[in-house]
C-alpha cells in the first residue's frame, strides 16, 4: 500500500495532482456558474498555442503560456460582455481554436523540437519536476488570496454581471482577475493533467457539489475536496492499474459525479414522495368520508 | 389611494435630471430628447407599452447605456456611461434561479463592495437581518432563492437594493408576474420607503395600480408623451399616443381607472353590422 511512495517522482506527482485538481475544482465553481464550461476545454488549446509560441520565441513557458492564456480569457470574456449575441461557446470555440491553430502551424513550421508536446497535450506526472511543483503551489496559494480578498465582489460578479456595477462592484476588474487566475491555473495544471483532460478538472467537481448543496460556500468546499480527492487517488490507482494519470483522475471523477447524481435523483424521488403521502389527519378524514 | 401627493422631504433638489437626453445600446437610439426632473423624495412610475424604452430610461439614470446627447445628472453629479450608485431592483425573470444562493446571500450582496473578507462584520449582518425582518423574510434567510414564491423573490432582491442604504430606488416591473395581494403589499412597501425619504422611480405595465397607489406618472413610448398626477396624465389622447389604443377612463370615487375600449371583430361585427343594415 506504500510501495509507491518510496519513490521522489510518486510523491511529487500525487501532490501536483491533488493541488492542482482541488484548485482547479475551487476556480471550477465559477467556470460553471458563469456557464463557461467550455472555456476550460478551449483555454487549455489555447495556452497550447502559447507554449509553442513560448518555446519558439526562446521565451519562459510558465510566463509566456499564462500570458497567453489570459489575453484568450480576456478576450472571451469581452466578446461576450460587448456584443451579447456572441454566446460564450461560439467566443470560446473562436478564439482558443484559433489559438490552438497556431501552435500547430509554428509546430509544423519548425519542425525542430525539443519539448514533449504529447505531455502538453496529455498530462505526464512523471515529468513533474520540483519546479512544476513550485508553480502550482505558488498559484495555488494567490487564487486562494485573491478568491478570499475579492469573494463577495467575484460571487455578485458571478451572479447577477448586469447588476453588480450599480452597487460598487467593478465587473471588468473581476473579469480581468478571473481571466489571469484561470489561466494560471491552466498554465500550472497542463504538466500534471493534460490539455485534452484539464477541462474534466474544472467541471466536474463543481457540477457534483451543486448536486449535493444549493449553497455557494459549500458548493466550493466541496468542488475543492472531489477535485482533491479525485486528484490524490486518481495517481495512486494510476500506479497499480497502469493507466495515463490523466484519465484516471477524470475517470475518479466521472464516477463521484455519477454516485451524486444518483444519490441527489433518490434523494429529489422522496422528497416528493414525502409531499404527496397524505398526512394521518388527511387519511383519516378520507376514511371518515368513505365509511 | 396612498399617496395622492408627493410628499414634504427634508432633501431638497432633483434626484435626477434628464436634460435632453437621447440615449439606446450600440448606436441605435431608444429614447429621445428626453427632459425629466425626478425631485428627492417623489415616487414615480414610468408607464408604456412593452419596447417604449421604460427600462432604457431606468438604466440611463444607473449609467448602463450609451447617452447619444444631452446629460445625466443624478443626485446632483453628472453620470457618464459607467455606473451610477443607486439602489437597484432588476425585473426578476433575468434572475438564474439555479444559482447555488439563499436570501440571506442574495441580501448580502447589496454590501459587497464594502470590506475585503468573505464574510461580513456582525453590525452589517444585523442590520442584514433587520431589513429581512422588515420585509418579513427574515424566517426564510437560508432557504434557496428558487424555492421562494414570487412576492418573496421580490422582496429578496428588494432587500439587496435595500442594504446598500440607497436614496434612490429604481425598480424595472416588481409588479410583474405577482397576485393582486402581493401587488397591493410590494406598494405598500415602496410607499412606506417613499414616506422615510428614498426616492422611488418604477417601470410597471400595471397602470391602474400606478393611478391608485403612486401620486406621478410619466408616460413613456421613445420619448416622454406626458407627466403628471394620475388624475391629469389619464386622458384617453394621452393614452392613444402612449399605447396607440383606444382607452376609456372612468373616474369612480376618487379614483382614476383606465380600461380598454372593447370592439367588435370578425363574424361578430359583421353580425353587428347586419343587424344594423
Amino acid at each position: 500500500m506504500f510501495e509507491p511512495f518510496q519513490y521522489d517522482f510518486f510523491i511529487r506527482g500525487l501532490i501536483a495532482a491533488t493541488v492542482a485538481s482541488g484548485l482547479c475544482g475551487f476556480i471550477g465553481v465559477y467556470v460553471v456558474l458563469r456557464k463557461m464550461s467550455y472555456i476550460g476545454h478551449g483555454l487549455s488549446h489555447a495556452v497550447f498555442g502559447g507554449a509553442v509560441v513560448s518555446f519558439v520565441m526562446d521565451f519562459n513557458f510558465y510566463i509566456g503560456s499564462t500570458v497567453w492564456g489570459f489575453g484568450s480569457a480576456l478576450l472571451i470574456i469581452l466578446m461576450t460582455r460587448v456584443r451579447k449575441f456572441i454566446a460564450a461557446d461560439a467566443a470560446i470555440g473562436i478564439i482558443t481554436t484559433s489559438s490552438f491553430a497556431l501552435g500547430v502551424a509554428l509546430i509544423s513550421h519548425y519542425h525542430k523540437f525539443t519539448r514533449n508536446f504529447d505531455a502538453a497535450l496529455f498530462g505526464n506526472i512523471l515529468g513533474v519536476d520540483s519546479t512544476d511543483l513550485a508553480a502550482i503551489i505558488a498559484v495555488t496559494a494567490v487564487t486562494l488570496g485573491l478568491v478570499v480578498l475579492l469573494y463577495r465582489r467575484l460571487l455578485f460578479t458571478t451572479f447577477d454581471p448586469e447588476v453588480a456595477p450599480f452597487f460598487g462592484v467593478d465587473t471588468n476588474w473581476m473579469d480581468a482577475i478571473f481571466a489571469l487566475i484561470l489561466a494560471s491555473a491552466i498554465v500550472v495544471s497542463l504538466r500534471v493533467l493534460g490539455a485534452t483532460l484539464i477541462a474534466a478538472t474544472l467541471v466536474i467537481p463543481p457540477i457534483t457539489a451543486r448536486l449535493l448543496t444549493d449553497h455557494f460556500g459549500r458548493m466550493m468546499g466541496l468542488s475543492v475536496l472531489i477535485g482533491a480527492l479525485s486528484g490524490f487517488f486518481g495517481i495512486y490507482i494510476s500506479y497499480y492499474v497502469d493507466i495515463a494519470s490523466g484519465a484516471s483522475i477524470v475517470l475518479l471523477s466521472a464516477g463521484l459525479f455519477t454516485a451524486a447524481l444518483v444519490y441527489s435523483s433518490l434523494r429529489q424521488r422522496l422528497t416528493s414522495m414525502r409531499r404527496i403521502a397524505p398526512t394521518p389527519s388527511a387519511a383519516q378524514t378520507q376514511h371518515a368520508l368513505f365509511d | 389611494m396612498l399617496h395622492p401627493y408627493p410628499h414634504e422631504t427634508d432633501e431638497t433638489g432633483p434626484a435626477v435630471q434628464l436634460r435632453s437626453v437621447t440615449c439606446g445600446y450600440d448606436g441605435r437610439p431608444v429614447l429621445f430628447d428626453i427632459d425629466l426632473t425626478v425631485m428627492a423624495g417623489d415616487f414615480v412610475g414610468l408607464v408604456g407599452p412593452s419596447g417604449s424604452g421604460k427600462t432604457t430610461l431606468l438604466r440611463t439614470i444607473l449609467g448602463a447605456v450609451d447617452v447619444y446627447g444631452g446629460q445625466v445628472i443624478v443626485n446632483g453629479r453628472e453620470i457618464k456611461r459607467g455606473a451610477a450608485h443607486a439602489g437597484y431592483v432588476p425585473q426578476l425573470e433575468t434572475i438564474d434561479w439555479n444559482f447555488p444562493v439563499t436570501v440571506e446571500h442574495v441580501v448580502r450582496m447589496g454590501r459587497a463592495s464594502h470590506g475585503w473578507t468573505p464574510w461580513i462584520s456582525r453590525r452589517m449582518r444585523d442590520e442584514a437581518y433587520a431589513v429581512m425582518e422588515r420585509l418579513g423574510i427574515a424566517n426564510l434567510a437560508q432557504r434557496h432563492v428558487r424555492a421562494l414564491s414570487g412576492g418573496q423573490q421580490q422582496r429578496a432582491f428588494l432587500g439587496r437594493a435595500l442594504f446598500s442604504s440607497p436614496r434612490l430606488l429604481l425598480l424595472d416591473e416588481p409588479t410583474a408576474g405577482v397576485d393582486i395581494k402581493t401587488r397591493d403589499d410590494v406598494l405598500h412597501l415602496l410607499d412606506e420607503l417613499n414616506h422615510e425619504g428614498v426616492t422611488v422611480v418604477m417601470t410597471t405595465h400595471e397602470i391602474n395600480a400606478v393611478a391608485a397607489h403612486l401620486p406621478w406618472v410619466v408616460c413613456v413610448n421613445g420619448r416622454i408623451i406626458a407627466e403628471g398626477p394620475p388624475s391629469d396624465v389619464y386622458t384617453p389622447d394621452i393614452l392613444k399616443r402612449t399605447y396607440g389604443a383606444e382607452m376609456t377612463v372612468i373616474q369612480h370615487e376618487g379614483m382614476t381607472l383606465v380600461a380598454e375600449t372593447p370592439h367588435s371583430i370578425g363574424r361578430a361585427s359583421a353580425r353587428h353590422k347586419a343587424k344594423a343594415g
